[in-house]
């Protein structure tokens, strides 16, 4: 093997190492819905080539309101689906849609876009 | 927030979730297209593509030629290899695809990037980084052509780089039009939403929008005119359009007391009606929200797909690093270059869309199809459970039959006649309050018999009652009712025991001390439940009926409509007990009612019909509603079903079979054998076709036809 291979075999195996760590093994710790004034537990999610945050804390027992804003017209991102929770939505661009829904116990649930290509998750806690 | 216009996200139990607005008017969830939809969005999208696919066209044609001037005669002796003419060409041919980059190729960079922001990868960061390495690679080649150690590593890849990106902008145009077609149908229904009513206000007919009409006014409805909501008729006689809610291709009749939907075109007469459902309560937008709602759930399978999904783009960066590590280390020379084409050819040929979108737009499109015949599937789930169906377990009343009583026969003793039997037996009845005793008065009101008043009358439960017509002494009963006044049935006792074979209840009618005649009354079986029951039975299903009749009854239906099975004198309460044993029988069942009374039952089928109905109640009991009463619909239902699901796993197969196959093609596993390796710009034209592929298989299912699965 010249040193070139070598160099090249070393790079392609971190490459592949950071791949693998960058997309599958860091996990963010999420943001916290926080409360407003009606009781719901509210966040903001931007929809534009992913979701912003894409990980929202819920605390269980407690009604929660996701309100999805896509700022893109890429077709992918037109639809939101929570299927653990039964719901979905179109999201029209530029326009705030709410999806809400009474979290029950503790667990982790994916909200995605029709493909399944975007992902996000909701974690719920225990109160 | 209260400045944004909110547009409501639904549930499926039918109540819209979110807050309302001041730009909400009175209905907020009542069917109405939004400024900004999906569908606007789309075709904006659509046109900026075809702008970006014209664009890399334009570059992409004369970048092809000049990338090899030496296989064309002419050019050949202008721009000859190592020459400053050819560098230079180059040098215009990198700003020009740099230029296709930046305008055509620019969502693969920004889609790559928020991606990456979120620490995932999509289609896009597959293509941004492909079509990038190529331009990159050609550029380093052109400006530092010393870093090579061979003159025939530094050729360029400027071709690869604007061919790759309008193709698959072309092939994401292709998308964006064939995903349109396959949510047609929920725009086609949302499209059926009247825009105005009349309505009677203050004793003054008033055009209104018909947001603005509320439950209790009274709507007049022209011929010819779109009935704006649901309700039910107070005056006037029509034929009703209800084809394309209900799927029945028939208009109806229509009179004081039926109710009429909104969105149905009104054809002959003109009526006024009791609006009854406004706003989101209108089967219309139940419908829709439904449609919707299923349109968007998963089918079981699809969870599958989406952990495949959720590891595939990674995965193919992964292996296109090592294709790079071992076409470099293992490679023929120029080996750098092997390398660097077999890493992108593999970027650009994996198609995680293909995969995505191969359940979605399936479901979609079966969903849509379901709902303009008249058949609203629930959920993802509902469809894949009424594909596995083999048994089906059909309620008597109301769904193999009309539920609801008539006379069939008149039977006359010797010297009677058969209007008289009836006209006198109707007026015997008049005050009873006996439901077969409704079913003779309205026999006689339909023939047009004049209302006879009994002087007195007098009901004996269980048996029978007593009338004095005039002067005319009036007995209608069971056989034992008249022996217990002595009077002898005689000869009808014979046609009264053939009646009840046939499934009919006699009823004796004695006038002055003689027997006059029996009257037959039966639920009469609607028109098409016997071709319907054939239709389930030749797609191989065990059709039961299940009903509270006696056996005698009950065997006399079966023998009519011919089903496989009869499970008679069963109470209410028990049918869902019934399915229970089928279901231990290792059946996989489905249960069809009125979902009325049936809800445990509906409950307790792997799949539970509702029929004849778009009430709320209905749907939330079952996984698929059939708006129209005919059977027909649950045959309609099982073969969309079946097709969908057919459908689906084609989509599946076809996505993956296509990346399995595809991929080490595109590393070169082939090459060492005959030494083939994959250019780019197929690998792009490829992954192109794949996704439209998809799609197209998926809107093949619109021309399903039903007519034949129900003939």
């Amino acid at each position: 093997m010249t040193p070139d291979q070598f160099l090249v075999t070393v790079g392609g195996l971190a490459a592949i190492g950071l791949i693998a760590w960058f997309f599958w093994l860091k996990r963010s710790p999420g943001v916290k819905a926080s409360i407003v004034s009606d009781g719901y537990q509210e966040q903001m999610i931007l929809v534009k080539g992913g979701y912003t945050p894409n990980t929202i804390r819920v605390t269980a027992g407690r009604p929660v309101r996701l309100l999805f804003r896509r700022e893109e017209t890429a077709a992918c991102s037109e639809q939101v689906v929570l299927a653990d929770f039964g719901k979905s939505a179109l999201l029209p661009t530029g326009q705030v849609v709410p999806i809400e829904f009474m979290p029950g116990e503790s667990g982790t649930h994916e909200f995605t876009c029709q493909m399944g290509m975007l992902r996000g998750q909701i974690v719920v806690e225990a109160a | 927030m209260t400045s944004t216009l909110h547009t409501p996200a639904t549930d499926p139990a039918g109540a819209v979730s979110g807050p309302q607005t001041a730009e909400a008017t009175h209905h907020p969830a009542a069917v109405t297209a939004p400024a900004s939809s999906p569908a606007h969005d789309r075709q904006a999208e659509y046109r900026t593509l075809m702008r970006k696919w014209w664009f890399g066209a334009a570059v992409g044609v004369p970048t092809m030629i000049l990338s090899y001037p030496w296989l064309f005669p002419g050019l050949r002796d202008v721009f000859t290899r190592g020459g400053a003419a050819l560098w230079w060409l180059w040098v215009a041919m990198g700003v020009a695809s740099l230029a296709v980059l930046v305008y055509s190729g620019s969502q693969f960079f920004t889609g790559a990037w928020e991606a990456l922001k979120h620490r995932s990868a999509n289609m896009h960061t597959l293509i941004a980084i492909g079509t990038g390495t190529a331009w990159l690679y050609s550029t380093v080649a052109l400006l530092f052509p010393q870093l090579f150690p061979s003159a025939e590593m530094t050729d360029v890849y400027y071709d690869v780089t604007v061919v790759v990106t309008a193709l698959v902008v072309l092939g994401m145009a292709m998308e964006v039009k064939a995903r349109g077609r396959t949510s047609e149908a929920i725009e086609k229904l949302i499209g059926l939403a009247p825009k105005m009513a009349r309505v009677v206000r203050d004793g003054v007919e008033l055009e209104v929008p018909v947001e603005e009409v509320v439950v209790g006014d009274t709507v007049v409805v022209r011929p010819g005119a779109k009935i704006p909501v649901d309700g039910v008729i107070t005056d006037g006689v029509s034929a009703v359009d209800e084809s394309m809610i209900t799927g029945e291709s028939m208009p109806v009749e229509k009179r004081a007391g039926d109710e009429v939907i909104g969105a149905t075109i009104n054809k002959t007469g003109a009526f006024r009606f009791r609006a009854t459902k406004v706003g989101a309560d209108t089967t219309l937008a139940t419908i829709v929200r439904m449609v919707g709602d299923a349109q968007a759930s998963k089918v079981p399978i699809q969870r599958i797909v989406d952990v495949v999904s959720g590891y595939f783009t990674p995965a193919v960066m992964i292996l296109a690093v090592a294709g790079f590590v071992i076409w470099y280390d293992f490679g023929p020379a120029p080996a750098f270059a092997y390398a660097t084409i077999v890493a992108v050819t593999s970027l650009i040929i994996a198609c995680p869309c293909a995969l995505g979108m191969a359940t979605p737009m399936a479901l979609t499109t079966g969903v849509g199809l379901a709902a303009s015949n008249g058949i609203l599937i629930r959920s993802g789930d509902a469809l894949q459970a009424a594909k596995r169906i083999d048994t089906i377990v059909l309620d008597k009343t109301g769904t193999i039959t009309l539920g609801k009583p008539a006379v069939t026969d008149v039977v006359p003793a010797n010297g009677f006649d058969v209007d008289v039997v009836l006209a006198l037996a109707a007026a015997a009845e008049r005050d009873s309050e006996h439901p077969l005793a409704a079913a003779i008065v309205e026999s006689a009101a339909e023939r047009g018999f004049a209302r006879l008043e009994p002087t007195s009358f007098e009901a004996v439960p269980g048996y029978g009652i007593r009338a004095l017509l005039g002067e005319q002494r009036v007995l209608v009963g069971k056989r034992a009712f008249l022996e217990a006044k002595e009077i002898s049935v005689g000869a009808l006792e014979e046609d009264a025991s053939r009646l009840a074979d046939e499934g009919k209840t006699p009823v004796f009618v004695a006038v002055d001390g003689r027997a006059a005649g029996v009257v037959a009354i039966a639920d009469p079986v609607k028109p098409d439940s016997r071709g319907a029951i054939a239709a389930l039975r030749r797609l191989g299903l065990q059709v039961v009926m299940i009903t509270g009749d006696n056996h005698r009854t009950a065997d006399a239906i079966a023998r009519q409509v011919g089903v496989d099975r009869v499970l008679a004198e069963v109470l209410p309460v028990d049918k869902a007990y019934e399915v229970r044993k089928l279901q231990l029988e290792g059946r996989t069942v489905a249960m069809v009612g009125d979902g009325i009374n049936d809800a445990p039952a509906l409950a307790q089928a792997d799949v539970g019909f509702a029929i004849g109905t778009g009430t709320d109640v209905a749907i939330e009991a079952s996984d698929i509603t059939l708006i129209s009463g005919s059977l027909h619909g649950v045959v309609s239902a099982i073969a969309i079903s079946r097709a969908t699901m057919r459908n689906v796993y084609q989509n599946l197969f076809g996505a993956f079979a296509y990346n399995s196959l595809g991929l080490p093609v595109a590393l070169g596993v082939l090459y060492p054998f005959i030494g083939l390796l994959l250019s780019p710009l197929l690998a792009a034209l490829a992954m192109s076709f794949s996704s439209v592929t998809v799609i197209s298989n998926a809107n093949r299912l619109k021309r399903f036809k039903l007519a034949e699965v129900s003939a």
